[in-house]
């Protein structure tokens, strides 16, 4: 008997390394680590081969293994079940490009890779020039997935207009944001997806040496990566010669430090060459003169991890989903206090709604959804009200929010919001590269007044016309978007939640 | 009182090495564990482009933080200037420059982990976690839909709670 227990960080994180341990010490069971589907309220997600298909059971402890294993024997329903795995709706509902592979096989195995359409992208790119490339990743749509969401043909067009005798491609797996995940399980569940990635984009713009940024809060994803480099150079996919086509790619592997501030690219340029991880101005665009001073594509592991189905579909496929500007899919991410908490890859245009109570189930303590912030640590703190607005990058910006990486965090009613707004600006004094003055000492004073205001007093207008002046300050004399949009969480609070600052309580908003 | 030996035994070349002279003639030198740690970090990641922080960081992986006598050695090694060499080190909060007790648990501070009870147990871990358990925060793990999560020992946790943080924090106290 086959059975499947997932080898993701999150999976291992709540026990899937002891139950697959006591599974596997059953003689007929043959234990299979494959990464995760990203149901993570359901890990350790326990998946048998039958011949309909694969069936679930979770969340399996150890002490479940015994009875569970009897009832697989005698074809006895199990509570933990799940029935077919497939036809879960929580999956149904998807369309998976990045994830396609998610759940289904040991993340390292170079043949389950091959035979599930590995390589059929750059195997695509390696019969076209750079410029067809890169036009096909125009015609996709694809804009960048770690934040700002620039389009990442039009970014590999400078590079590949830029002459350099060297150039490289920079991936960007700092993955900093509160309640993201994606990078991590891509670079842990199909490594050789973003390797792929990697390698088309320097067949693209002419980059022989690409590096990747893994931040050092993924211990798991720096082995899972570093292993896969080794075996996808030792099989001919990196090195001298890749592929036998002549073209060189290799991938060097860098760790962060723990540094919010080091997932804006400049300032993982910096780390990356070794330095304090200080934002540079721009221009110079990282694309004319990034690391090393080389033209530099930087691009996020979603980014990238698109690329490889672009190639092998045609840009037209991708861009057939998603709505406006916002085209393809987008791996949402689902965190916080929430039911069915995960990962969501769907195309644009659902609602907040759609995701956090189709998908979600909404809140794990069952009550109501107070706050919603999307887009990490700089998105706005979003009221209930405002669930209902499209997730598409202009759409949801003009509705006052931010879809960043897709990170989406719930809080239920009990949370505090003034704590929330007082923890943006502590975490921006904390992370502040400390290059501006408003950032980095703006953010100790936002505190300071925040701490004022909720203590109420007699100056309390006075408080709370400084906090005001601060967030303009911050938002208009910072270089980079940790002080410029710091504000961002703080005024939403303000605006959507005063009376958790002792104000008078919002009116309610139009319907 | 620690074994002091110097660094970088037998290349002349490297004399300078030997002793890192402080303000007042005080003589700060490595331990023989600091000193091995040092050298092999220097000669595993010393060729790379942008050696600085892979460097520090073979260090930190050896010894649980790098030692501040130990900065000389690597500014020569990189041909940095030790000012550089310091900064690095004190702009990224992964670095100790001492050692950490004998257990470190890293709670993550974050968003997700606060929308499910993060705060209920950096406070609890400030009111019962023994001296022998050194406390940090992390911002984010990436195990947000499994808030609230912290890495123990290098081993990461999910879905936490005040019970199984005592659980942990008492089988902490079984191997004292
Ligand atoms: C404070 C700050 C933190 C950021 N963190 C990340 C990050 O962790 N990962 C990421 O891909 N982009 C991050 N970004 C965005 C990057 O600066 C950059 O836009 C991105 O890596 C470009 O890749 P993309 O076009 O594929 O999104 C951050 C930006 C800022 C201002
Ligand atoms: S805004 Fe803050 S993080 Fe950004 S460059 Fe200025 S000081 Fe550094
Ligand atoms: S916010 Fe705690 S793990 Fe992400």
């Amino acid at each position: 008997m086959r059975v499947y227990v997932p080898v993701d960080a999150a999976a291992r994180a709540v026990g899937a390394d002891d139950v697959a341990t006591a599974l596997g010490s059953f003689a007929a069971v043959d234990v299979v680590r494959t990464s995760s589907r990203g149901m993570f309220w359901i890990e350790p997600l326990v998946e048998v081969d039958t011949p309909a298909g694969r069936v679930a059971y979770g969340p399996v402890a150890t002490e479940d293994v015994p009875a569970l294993i009897e009832s697989l024997r005698t074809g006895a329903a199990h509570p933990l079940g799940h029935g077919l795995i497939q036809t879960h709706p929580w999956l149904a509902g998807q369309r998976r490009l990045t994830f396609a592979r998610a759940g289904l096989h040991d993340p390292l195995d170079l043949g389950a890779y091959a035979a599930t359409g590995g390589w059929r992208g750059l195997k695509a790119a390696l019969q076209l020039d750079g410029a067809a490339i890169v036009e096909e990743v125009v015609r996709s749509g694809l804009r960048g997935r770690g934040g700002a969401a620039f389009p990442a043909g039009i970014k590999w067009r400078t590079v590949l207009a830029t002459p350099a005798d060297q150039k490289y491609i920079a991936c960007n797996a700092d993955e900093g944001d509160s309640g993201t995940f994606a990078d991590r399980m891509v670079m842990e569940g199909d490594p050789y997806l973003l390797i792929e990635g990697m390698i088309i984009a320097g067949l693209a713009v002419g980059a022989d040496q690409g590096f990747i940024y893994i931040r050092s809060e993924y211990p798991d994803a720096e082995r899972v990566f570093g292993e896969a480099v080794r075996r996808a150079t030792s099989a001919g996919f990196l090195g001298p010669n890749v592929l036998d086509s002549g073209r060189a790619f290799a991938l060097h592997l860098r760790r962060g430090a723990g540094a919010y501030i080091c997932g804006e690219e400049t300032a993982m340029l910096e780390s990356l060459e070794g330095k304090r991880g200080m934002v540079r101005p721009k221009p110079p665009l990282p694309a004319v003169a990034g690391l090393f001073g080389q033209p530099t594509v930087i691009n996020n592991v979603l980014t990238l991890a698109a690329i490889p189905t672009i190639l092998d579909q045609g840009g037209v496929f991708y861009a057939e989903f998603g709505m406006g500007r916002s085209r393809g899919t987008l791996p949402f991410q689902l965190a916080g206090n929430i039911k069915h908490g995960g990962l969501i890859e769907v195309p644009f245009g659902l609602t907040l709604r759609q995701l956090i109570y189709d998908f979600g189930g909404g809140t794990a303590t069952g009550r109501p959804v107070r706050a919603v912030q999307v887009g990490g640590p700089l998105g706005p703190y979003l009221p209930a009200a405002a669930l209902d607005t499209p997730l598409d990058y202009e759409a949801f910006a003009s509705a006052g929010g931010m879809i960043g990486h897709g990170g989406i965090v719930v809080f239920d009613d009990t949370v505090d919001m003034a704590v929330m707004a007082r923890y943006a600006m502590e975490f921006c004094a904390i992370e502040s590269c400390g290059k501006c003055t408003p950032c980095r000492i703006g953010s100790v004073r936002g505190v300071e007044v925040i701490d004022r205001l909720v203590a109420g007093g007699p100056r309390r207008d006075a408080q709370l016309s400084l906090l005001r002046d601060l967030c303009d300050t911050l938002e208009q004399g910072s270089l980079c978007a940790m002080g410029g949009m710091t504000p961002y969480p703080v005024r939403s609070a303000l605006q959507h939640f005063p009376e958790d600052f002792g104000l008078p309580k919002a009116p309610p908003l139009p319907a | 009182m620690r074994d002091v030996q110097p660094i970088w035994t037998n290349e002349a070349s490297s004399g300078a090495l030997h002793r890192v002279r402080c303000a007042g003639e005080s003589i700060v030198s490595l331990s023989a564990l600091e000193n091995t740690a040092v050298r092999d970090a220097i000669a595993a990641c010393a060729h790379l482009a942008g050696a600085c922080l892979p460097l520090l960081h073979h260090v930190h992986d050896a010894l649980g933080y790098v030692p501040p006598a130990a900065v000389p050695a690597i500014a020569l090694a990189l041909n940095l200037s030790q000012a550089d060499v310091h900064g690095v080190i004190s702009f990224y909060h992964d670095f100790r420059s001492a050692p950490p007790q004998r257990h470190v648990v890293r709670l993550c501070r974050a968003e997700a982990c606060q929308a499910m009870g993060g705060e209920a147990l950096s406070l609890q871990l400030k009111r019962v976690a023994p001296p022998d358990v050194t406390v940090e925060p992390v911002y984010c793990l990436g195990l947000c839909a499994s808030a609230p999560a912290a890495m123990i020992d290098g081993k990461l946790v999910a879905r936490l709670s005040p019970a199984r943080l005592d659980k942990v924090l008492t089988g902490f106290a079984g191997q004292r």
